[in-house]
């Protein structure tokens, strides 16, 4: 397959559109305020639209259908179980602290309600982590891009081999990103990921149809993959009787209630955008606005894994090593698939030209999306919460938004820099659930505490998170999924326990870091001095005045909202069971 | 603010124009590959609908504030 004139062109109007939106923005972005916050002027339908769209970076896009061809339907449980009741949470409970507090951050946040050593630690971790996800979402896709071959032809017209693809891929949407973001700032990326929201249902929409249709419909899957692949629920029961390696409580506790909640309602990448929200009730709806494609997204982005599985025998391609067209074969000799290449291979097969531009300009738009999501929280985070808390703090506000544009392009260098080091894991989601295993899970605890039990303490949240972070890495340290080497997969201080799967220990890992987090901050606060009530008001729940929906009209109330997104969730794991 | 519904629409609307043009005069052959389903034209034309339907939602957006004294 090779790509002609017109997808050149449709990757062409993609950039030109993205860049023209951030020079569109640029006279607006004269202060800090406009640049990090986007001056706290966006309507609720785009907030919510970017805030699906941040998360939605390549390593969900590739990640998802990767799982889908790995564990099957179970992976919607990432949405249905792992994203949207942490979402109407997040909304309904947790938006009037972060917005009502006017904390310009998450880690922010955290300074108001706890201490300057929590802040720093939360401040700290997040950017580290920000870069390191921006990082893994730059390598996937630019490796992607390099093993699709559908630039050889091209790149070796122009006399360039076939090994600079991956360079050249990096490189180009690095700066594409780093320029819109540096003109406009977050309000930049908020409209960007907005474009990006729907180019990715665009470029996707048709794939699952025609996938579907050559599958012979979602009852020509269910005949042709096992069984244990089209149901979400039965089977587990075990954890040896499901594709995952969990049982319904690992994906309850581990999944539904720590990683999700951790990353929905503590992670500033998606925090960011509700809190650039017009108003309170805005900021409030926008998880709930993002609830909705969000439970439709594992139509779009699982399904295909099903159908690479399915159609023709199964088309997902043997994962060959790097430059030779040898096999890798796993511990029991049978050769290991390339679960990463699963979308790109149904473009591939299915996308005439013209259709593979637009496929491949929705890849790249997701891989965008991702990225800019990542560097927005970082500068942010950096500036705010590092450079102007602990640097310079009584600086003028153009120096911040300059500090701010130099930590954008100093974040998106450090990300290339990851993406050449990321390099190792079948499965990039995998990695992505350890990282938040160490990071988000114990903060989980923290705000939990911290926003429904005025008696903690910020001795006793900085505690329970180092306590945590370091149970995590613990834990990881002393297991070992089945068939792995010991060593960034776990196990490197010893295996005292074995996992049937990476996933089963990454939940394990989250659940673990929770818990200790939760018990050492109760027992440290209940040994500590707690803060006066007063200084607590607008931080703490039991404190704090409820925000009043009542003059609003049924359908823009968030808890209508929320109602009705918990049903329609209901619904579909019932369809699904 | 910027009202993102107009960048959007322009940009889908080029993108639908390019595939329609393509799948109604281009190369026919190439379809076998998508199940004999010309997508081009079909997907195209959902796009195009698609931008003509947000870049109407914005100039109503834009009347109705204009109107206000």
């Amino acid at each position: 397959m090779t790509l002609t004139w017109l997808d050149w062109l449709l990757m062409l109007v993609y950039f030109a559109f993205v860049l023209g939106i951030g020079f569109a923005l640029k006279s607006k972005t004269r202060t800090s305020s406009a640049f990090f916050q986007a001056g706290r002027a966006i309507p609720a339908w785009v907030c919510g639209l970017a805030f699906i769209s941040a998360n939605l970076g390549a390593q969900e896009i590739i990640g998802m259908a990767a799982s889908g061809a790995k564990y099957g339907i179970a992976t919607s449980h990432f949405y249905w179980v792992g994203a949207i009741p942490a979402m109407v949470f997040l909304g309904i409970f947790m938006m009037p602290f972060y917005y009502g507090s006017r904390a310009r951050s998450v880690p922010e946040y955290l300074r108001l309600r706890f201490d300057e050593k929590t802040r720093a630690f939360n401040a700290v971790s997040f950017a580290l982590m920000t870069v390191f996800s921006s990082g893994i979402s730059m390598y996937a896709m630019a490796k992607l891009l390099q093993i699709l071959r559908v630039f050889d032809a091209p790149f070796a017209a122009l006399g360039i081999g076939p090994e600079y693809i991956f360079h050249i891929a990096v490189v180009s949407s690095a700066v594409v990103v780093l320029v819109y973001v540096l003109l406009g700032g977050l309000s930049s990326a908020i409209y960007n990921e907005v474009l990006q929201f729907f180019l990715i249902v665009a470029g996707f929409a048709p794939l699952v149809y025609l996938g579907l249709r050559d599958a012979g419909g979602w009852s020509g899957i269910v005949r042709t993959v096992p069984p244990g692949f089209t149901h979400a629920w039965i089977g587990l029961g075990s954890a040896s009787t499901n594709p995952m390696g969990v049982n319904a409580f690992g994906v309850a506790m581990g999944l539904g209630f720590v990683l999700s909640f951790g990353y929905w309602c503590t992670d500033f990448l998606v925090v960011q955008r509700a809190m650039a929200a017009d108003s309170m009730t805005a900021a409030r709806r926008t998880p709930l606005i993002a609830a909705f494609p969000k439970m439709l997204f594992p139509f779009l982005v699982i399904l295909p894994g099903l159908i690479a599985l399915s159609v023709h025998g199964g088309v997902v391609p043997v994962k060959m090593y790097e430059g030779t067209t040898t096999v890798v074969m796993d511990a029991l000799g049978k050769p290991q698939l390339d679960y990463d290449l699963t979308a790109p291979t149904l473009m591939l097969r299915y996308f005439p030209t013209g259709m593979l531009g637009l496929g491949l300009t929705a890849l790249l738009a997701s891989f965008m999306s991702g990225m800019a999501g990542n560097v927005t929280a970082f500068n942010t985070v950096w500036t705010y919460d590092i450079y102007q808390a602990y640097l310079r703090p009584s600086a003028s506000d153009a120096h911040y938004l300059w500090i701010g544009r130099m930590a954008t392009v100093f974040g998106i260098a450090a990300s290339v820099l990851t993406a050449y080091v990321a390099a190792q894991f079948n499965n990039i989601m995998d990695v992505l659930q350890l990282v938040f295993a160490f990071v988000n899970a114990p903060l989980l605890a923290t705000f939990l505490l911290g926003m429904f039990w005025k008696r903690t303490t910020g001795h006793g949240a900085f505690s329970g998170l180092v306590a945590g972070t370091c149970a995590a890495a613990l834990h990881h340290g002393l297991t070992l999924p089945t068939g792995a080497i010991a060593g960034v997969k776990g196990g490197w201080l010893g295996s005292v326990a074995s996992y049937p799967s990476e996933m089963a220990q990454n939940f394990w890992t989250a659940t673990d870091a929770w818990t200790v987090c939760f018990l050492v901050t109760i027992a440290v606060s209940l040994m500590t001095q707690p803060r006066e009530e007063r200084e607590l008001v607008g931080l703490v729940y039991s404190l704090t005045e409820r925000p009043r929906d009542a003059q609003l009209p049924w359908h823009r109330r968030p808890v209508v909202l929320g109602v009705v997104v918990l049903a329609s969730t209901m619904l579909l794991n019932v369809i699904f069971f | 603010m910027l009202d993102i519904r107009v960048p959007v629409g322009v940009m889908f609307g080029a993108m639908g124009a390019l595939l329609t043009g393509y799948g109604a005069l281009g190369d026919q052959s190439i379809y076998g590959r998508s199940l004999g389903i010309n997508v081009n034209l079909v997907w195209g034309g959902v796009l195009l609908a698609f931008a003509a339907c947000l870049l109407i939602l914005s100039a109503r957006a834009r009347s109705r504030r204009g109107n206000k004294p």
